[in-house]
């Protein structure tokens, strides 16, 4: 009994149990419906082993979606244990548990995730390309990305969640339980995941695009996409190396961030935060790109300053390297260094302020047209403007020793992320859904969400503005009453409450419109502007039976307006590449490694890591050249979409 | 797969040119991952707890051994990229397998060496410095055993397949790779083991 000991969890709770068996029985049902249905060998071929880069993209929004449910349910614990002072629903071990994974779970697992789907649906079509550079690597990214994710999420059914705060510093995330040790090796998982998939989008976009497209020519989000995959292959390999690390301190007794023999708990922060500040930038970043998109489209305008939003993209990414110490302006590395960490992160609402104001002119006397997605765009742009300026005052070091770890910080980055990055995934989400699935999403109830998410968000976090200059710490997990805190607390659950019904909402409109909504629609039903409308919907395996030949950044617009011809040439057969089980069956073994390295069990960790090398070892000796589409089959295909 | 003959073996054909295009920012990934190693290095070198520090522990003949075997097998491994694009199969390997044997030689002395620390007290968990130390040198050992496998199973494989432009591209990678460790451990050499010793 005493191996079994430590899968148990260290605080156990009534909400924690029901959440087992509430786990245990989706996966009863998941497994019997899949049985029943015959539909293991569909996911097998169709799904698991496919590189197929559209698949993979709406695997990445399914795992998206189920983390914000997954974060979201930590976010109205959160907020219901601060609703009323001296609250007794959650006790401080299990609210401390809950923050942090929030804060991973929305960080990592979510907004990652759902920038990546968009990269993987649109890159490709949007320059033309049949598939990523490395469609096998791609689908390795996924499935490591999901593996690591899923070892996170157990963490609090078996041996503890991790509860140090999504930065995790040391010396608080000790070795006490578990949970430290879930966090730092199942980020590791999913983060080489998220390296390999810069690697991927950088080699796509600088090397297949299609014939004319210039640098200069790319659409906008493929602008975003490319420079977000820079900013991901110069920032996490030190996420790498400090997670490496951290796992050493705990795991094998090293003294990196220890408390004597010369370690330097500091060291962490530091790595972390040069990590952790270019990742806000890789969320932040594709946001922006389907921000300018839509704002484009919708205002039947070309993006106003196109070369100083790509200018100012870049200037961005080259400053978020340079920030990092602002997230602990109070931590003692003296007031010249606290001064030039200000003044950088002062500059970077210079090149966000270009952004917005550019825009606003692509708004300015254009054709507006208020779709769902055109909501959530405009709705962002005074919200998200609202952030960047507490943003700017948090840069003030010596203001922020009134700021530090208060609420205001927590309204601060949730006022930047709702509006910046939420608010783009789902307009995103909805600008994309005929291509994907080939009806629209109903505008009606699209349109609700999009207002209760805003007010709800507006209810929840500007009380956190004021109980932050009052003092109100972040992480306490109850407060007394004579803080005088309470109505405003109150406030925020409501908000929050209506939030989780905007949320509600998005589900239901997509069971409503999976019922209901027209089947008959066309392959550009948003009268877009760029490439990916080009094709059919559904779009078929290779994208373009033929490549197009691109003369603007705007290249099917010009189609429309000036005559331009995509399509020349004719049929040539396809080559494209062949399924594979390995990607997914080397992240069941990473996973596996991963467990075993969380509990210490030093057999299965060995044995699962020559397994590692054993999948690396097969795929350097096999041989792999793909298939090919014949031009017979191109013809059947193409007449069969243009019928329908 | 279009073969353009005007380019050289690994470069000639669009799958190739993307792989060594991909692996180049692969390079670029690793460049961050040692210097976050290199930067921690340098915060924490003096950082010694009650452990020795650097100029107590290394010693300059193992480490100038490791040095000439790692430059040399750098030399030998360009050779082999050389008589490859000559279409030289047997000359090639002939120059991989003095690599690999190189490498291998290398790890030998490296081994020895982190046995030496050991005794002499400088373990993974003594200090800071010795575990930065440790760390540091063994991910760069690290990458030069996962490169004995690799260019293990590529000469395997050019064996098995001759000089094709799959395994042409293979090698190159290879190579790229090789070279790149080179670099990594002429900072090594310089900033941790001389730096240290001064």
């Amino acid at each position: 009994m005493e191996f079994f000991e430590r899968f148990a969890i260290p605080h156990p709770s009534i909400a924690i149990y029901a959440s087992m068996v509430a786990a245990g029985l989706t996966m009863i049902a998941v497994i019997a419906g899949l049985t029943y249905f015959k539909k293991w060998g569909y996911l097998w071929r169709e799904w698991i082993t496919t590189v197929d880069h559209k698949r993979i993209g709406i695997m990445y929004l399914i795992s998206a979606l189920l983390m914000l449910f997954r974060g979201g349910v930590d976010a109205i614990m959160m907020r219901a244990q601060l609703a009323v002072p001296e609250n007794k629903l959650l006790d401080a071990q299990h609210y401390n548990e809950i923050f942090t994974t929030h804060g991973v779970v929305m960080i990592l697992f979510m907004a990652m995730p759902f920038i990546i789907f968009f990269m993987n649906f649109v890159v490709p079509l949007q320059i033309g390309a049949r598939d990523v550079a490395f469609p096998r690597l791609n689908a390795l990214s996924f499935w490591l990305f999901f593996m690591g994710a899923m070892l996170f999420n157990i963490s609090f059914m078996v041996g503890g969640s991790p509860d140090a705060g999504w930065t995790s510093y040391f010396p608080l995330a000790d070795g006490e339980s578990v949970g430290s040790h879930y966090y730092m090796i199942a980020i590791q998982i999913a983060g080489i995941g998220t390296l390999m998939t810069g690697i991927n989008f950088i080699t796509t976009i600088l090397k297949m695009r299609a014939p004319g497209m210039t640098l200069m020519k790319m659409p906008m989000f493929t602008w975003a996409s490319l420079i977000t995959s820079v900013i991901i292959v110069f920032a996490f390999p030190v996420l790498t190396v400090a997670l490496a690390m951290g796992t050493m301190d705990l795991l094998f007794g090293t003294q990196f961030f220890t408390l004597d023999n010369g370690g330097m708990a500091m060291l962490w922060a530091n790595l972390f935060w040069v990590w952790g500040h270019p990742e806000v930038y890789i969320l932040i970043l594709p946001a922006f790109g389907i921000y300018s998109e839509i704002i484009s489209t919708f205002s039947r305008r070309n993006l106003y300053g196109y070369k100083s939003m790509v200018g100012s993209m870049v200037l961005i990414s080259l400053l978020s390297f340079v920030v990092w110490a602002h997230h602990f302006f109070t931590m003692g590395q003296g007031a010249f260094a606290n001064s030039i960490f200000s003044i950088t992160t002062m500059a970077i609402a210079v090149p966000t302020g270009v952004k917005i104001f550019n825009w606003l002119l692509t708004l300015w006397k254009g054709k507006i047209e208020f779709t769902t997605p055109m909501l959530y765009s405009t709705l962002f742009i005074p919200l998200f403007t609202l952030g960047g300026v507490t943003g700017v005052m948090l840069a003030m070091s010596a203001a922020d020793y009134q700021y530090h770890n208060t609420m205001f910080l927590v309204a601060h980055f949730h006022n930047v992320i709702i509006p910046g990055v939420v608010f783009a995934m789902l307009a995103g989400l909805t600008f994309y859904w005929p291509k994907m699935f080939g009806f629209m999403l109903n505008e009606k109830i699209g349109k609700w969400t999009a207002w209760l998410l805003s007010i709800g968000f507006l209810l929840a976090f500007m009380p956190m503005y004021v109980t932050g200059l009052d003092g109100q710490a972040r992480r306490m997990y109850t407060y007394s009453e004579s803080t005088g805190f309470g109505p405003l607390n109150m406030v925020s659950f409501i908000g929050a409450a209506i939030m989780a019904v905007g949320f509600v909402l998005i589900v239901y409109n997509i069971y409503y419109s999976v019922r209901y909504a027209s089947r008959d629609i066309s392959a550009d039903p948003w009268d877009a502007r760029t490439l990916e409308w080009a094709t059919h919907t559904p779009v078929p395996e290779y994208n373009f039976a033929i490549t197009p030949e691109v003369a603007s950044s705007e290249a099917l617009w010009d189609v429309k307006k000036k005559d331009h011809v995509l399509f020349k040439g004719d049929y040539e057969k396809i080559h494209m590449p062949n399924n594979s089980g390995v990607p997914f069956i080397m992240s069941c073994i990473f996973f596996a490694w991963g467990f075993s390295l969380v509990f210490s069990l030093w057999i299965p960790a060995i044995i699962t890591t020559i397994g590692i090398f054993v999948c690396m070892t097969l795929r350097s000796f096999e041989k792999d050249h793909g298939h090919y589409i014949s031009v017979k089959e191109i013809e059947d295909t193409e007449s069969e979409l243009r019928g329908a | 797969m279009k073969i353009d003959h005007s380019l050289p073996l690994e470069y000639s054909t669009e799958e190739n040119r993307l792989k060594i295009f991909g692996f180049w920012i692969f390079l670029g990934a690793e460049i961050m991952l040692f210097a976050t190693l290199f930067a921690s290095y340098f915060t924490l070198y003096n950082r010694t707890g009650s452990g020795p520090n650097g100029a107590e522990i290394f010693h300059i003949t193992p480490v100038l051994l490791e040095t000439i075997l790692l430059l040399t097998s750098s030399f030998t491994i360009g050779l082999g990229v050389h008589a490859m694009r000559l279409g030289r199969q047997k000359a090639m390997m002939g120059f991989f397998v003095v690599t690999l044997l190189l490498g291998l030689a290398f790890l030998g002395v490296e081994i020895f060496e982190f046995v030496t620390y050991v005794h002499e007290g400088a373990g993974l968990q003594t200090s800071a410095f010795t575990s930065i130390l440790l760390t540091t040198l063994g991910t760069h050992g690290a990458h030069v055993t996962v490169g004995l496998f690799w260019g293990l199973y590529i000469l395997i494989q050019v064996k098995r397949d001759g000089l094709t432009p799959e395994t042409g591209n293979k090698s190159f990678i290879f190579s790229l790779y090789w070279h790149f460790l080179d670099v990594v451990w002429i900072f090594i050499f310089s900033f941790i083991y001389l730096k240290g010793m001064m």
